[in-house]
């Protein structure tokens, strides 16, 4: 990947960040941490791999993504704003009582979300069905789910695990957002699931481990994942939780907490300092 | 009315899925590892290539078939009624009912008619579960004929079905000119002292009531309630104003399920007494199916007993 592409993608995940800060310093309420950790993988998705149509957004066609880790909702609804799905001027109204932009994802109400999850354990399952559906009615669109690490502690995940390697869905790929923090504390404090890429091999799963904030990275294993036959793809990607934010990375504390006003201000501050380098 | 056949609710499930197989190729038949036991298994000898075990994981199963039915697949999903509507609550609340996706929950061996496998298996509190969900339909058939027509009617509608079989080979109630329509009661036999509503095996335990309660000089009402939700208030209201007192029947618990709906929709409107007979709030246990429904009250007998305090209750 040549340099300007790099500064590309780093441009729309830096205002994908700038609004998952808007949305949730409007909303009083949400979960900065968990988004801002993704703004990077969903910088590659939604510019160079998922084949979605913002003016067709339920082409049946169409890639799907699942967020399977459903309170990262701030970052989709940044990107698919960013992405002409919806006005981004909506993201103001995340989490208001008279906007379509759920807490979580709903799948009815927003453009450009193929499922509405948010209890954990539960998007894997659903992307799973749809990479079967894919595979039974010989169509070629790709499913990808986007989980968090201490999502890996529901039972569920492993059952859906299971049943996609046994089934062999390589039109599948989930990505493990691995940035180490759950609500209670470190993963470690709480209940670890690690070895984490040995786990999903155990499963007859492809496994992938990179920086989830290296393009390139992301990139190369979007390309392996779909060279690899037979064997759905799990990336886990080592991340930052709250990236982008100077006070807000590898803070437990941001996991699901609002900034204040002045937060708020220095967030957007840092952001727009990085938007007018890259810029420049 | 009632004849010599007898067929379990669960035979027909499998034998309708086969027809609607024949008829539809964006059917899908999922199981988690008791085709055998569900009937779908007879989908799966008929459509292998449609048919997938997703193993013993009712969380998963859901999960997947909200998945399927969202790339526009009719999935039915099968278990036992223990482990889709109870392990399976939150994924079918969740990743169906909200989404509103167009999957048909079969589960079979709901109630104490599972017999020998025991309490652990005994499903009594599915209704109440699954009627607690925004647009979630209940279809609980009588016999063989409704059981069928159910499974039609389930495919035909658009969005989220739970439909409850049972194990025990049941008596046939309707003929072939049966009629089913999803949110309708019907009066089967009417009367004018109180009104029986009756839903699943315990529809023909209430005909079988009316009948002996003639002796008692008590004229019974006869209402067939196969849907549980959305559950019709207009018969309810009908055989309130009617009869002036009410006897629900069902094979579940006594709370939540066919005799809280009815309550809730007499309280509201036409308030006369309405005495539930169902399971009392216990677990069940093992035995022989029809021993225990006697055991547990849910026989002509007893209905007929509640009939006769529902009667003396009247103002």
């Amino acid at each position: 990947m040549d340099d300007s592409m790099k500064r590309e993608l780093k441009i729309f995940a830096t205002r994908a960040r700038m609004g998952v800060l808007e949305g949730v310093y409007n909303a009083k309420a949400g979960h900065p941490g968990g988004s801002l950790s993704i703004c990077d993988l969903l910088s590659v998705l939604y510019n160079r791999e998922l084949r979605v149509d913002p003016k067709n957004p339920k082409a049946q066609n169409r890639d799907r993504l699942v967020l399977s880790k459903g309170h990262a909702a701030p970052a989709v609804y940044a990107a698919l704003a960013l992405k002409g799905f919806f006005p981004e001027e909506d993201i103001k109204t995340l989490r208001k009582s008279d906007s379509y932009l759920q807490g979580h994802p709903n799948m009815d109400k927003v453009p450009g979300i193929d499922m509405s999850t948010g209890s954990l354990g539960q998007g894997i399952s659903a992307a799973v069905g749809m990479a079967l559906g894919a595979k039974l009615d010989n169509a070629d669109y790709r499913v990808y789910t986007i989980l968090g690490d201490g999502e890996l502690e529901e039972g569920q995940v492993w059952e859906a695990a299971m049943f996609a390697g046994n089934r062999q869905l390589d039109n599948l790929v989930a990505f493990i957002d691995n940035n180490n923090l759950q609500i209670d504390g470190t993963m470690e404090e709480v209940n670890a699931p690690y070895p984490i890429a040995e786990k999903f091999a155990a499963f007859n799963w492809n496994t992938i481990e990179i920086d989830g904030h290296d393009y390139d990275a992301i990139e190369a294993a979007l390309a392996a994942a779909k060279a690899c036959k037979g064997k759905p793809t799990a990336v886990v990607m080592k991340t930052v939780k709250g990236k982008g934010v100077s006070f807000m990375e590898d803070a437990v504390g941001w996991h699901g907490c609002a900034p204040n006003t002045e937060q708020y201000e220095q967030a957007m501050t840092e952001l727009k300092a990085a938007l007018t380098a890259l810029e420049a | 009315m009632a004849e010599t056949v007898k067929c379990a609710t669960r035979d027909a499930y499998g034998k309708t899925l086969v027809e609607l197989g024949e008829q539809n190729d964006k059917i899908l038949v999922l199981d988690a590892d008791l085709a055998a036991a569900t009937k779908t298994g007879m989908f799966k000898k008929a459509f292998p290539e449609r048919f997938i075990d997703v193993g013993i994981a009712e969380g998963n199963l859901m999960g997947v078939a909200a998945g399927l039915a969202a790339t526009g697949h009719i999935v039915f999903a099968s278990s036992f009624a223990m482990f889709a509507a109870g392990r399976a609550f939150e994924q079918v609340r969740n990743s169906i009912g909200y989404p509103h996706l167009n999957v048909k929950i079969g589960a079979t061996h709901a109630g104490i008619s599972v017999g020998e496998d025991g309490a652990s298996h005994q499903c009594c509190e599915d209704i109440a579960l699954m009627r607690t969900i925004p647009g979630m339909v209940i279809l609980n058939p009588a016999d063989d004929i409704e059981a069928r027509a159910c499974v039609l009617a389930a495919a035909a509608h658009d969005g989220p079905v739970y439909m409850r079989f049972g194990r025990l080979a049941v008596p046939r109630v309707f003929d072939e000119s049966y009629q089913f329509e999803i949110g309708k009661g019907a009066v089967l036999t009417e009367g004018t002292d109180v009104t029986i509503i009756a839903t699943g095996l315990m529809v023909n335990e209430a005909l079988l009531a009316a009948e002996s309660l003639k002796a008692d000089g008590i004229s019974a009402r006869v209402v067939n309630m196969a849907t549980i939700k959305p559950i019709d208030r207009d018969i309810i209201v009908d055989s309130a104003q009617k009869t002036g007192a009410i006897v629900t029947a069902e094979e579940h618990s006594v709370l939540g399920g066919l005799g809280g709906a009815v309550a809730e929709v007499v309280c509201e409107t036409v308030p006369v007494p309405v005495l539930r007979v169902g399971v009392e709030d216990v677990f069940g246990k093992s035995g022989p199916a029809l021993e225990l429904l006697h055991i547990f009250g849910l026989d002509a007998a007893h209905i007929a007993e509640k009939a006769k305090q529902a009667v003396a209750l009247k103002k």
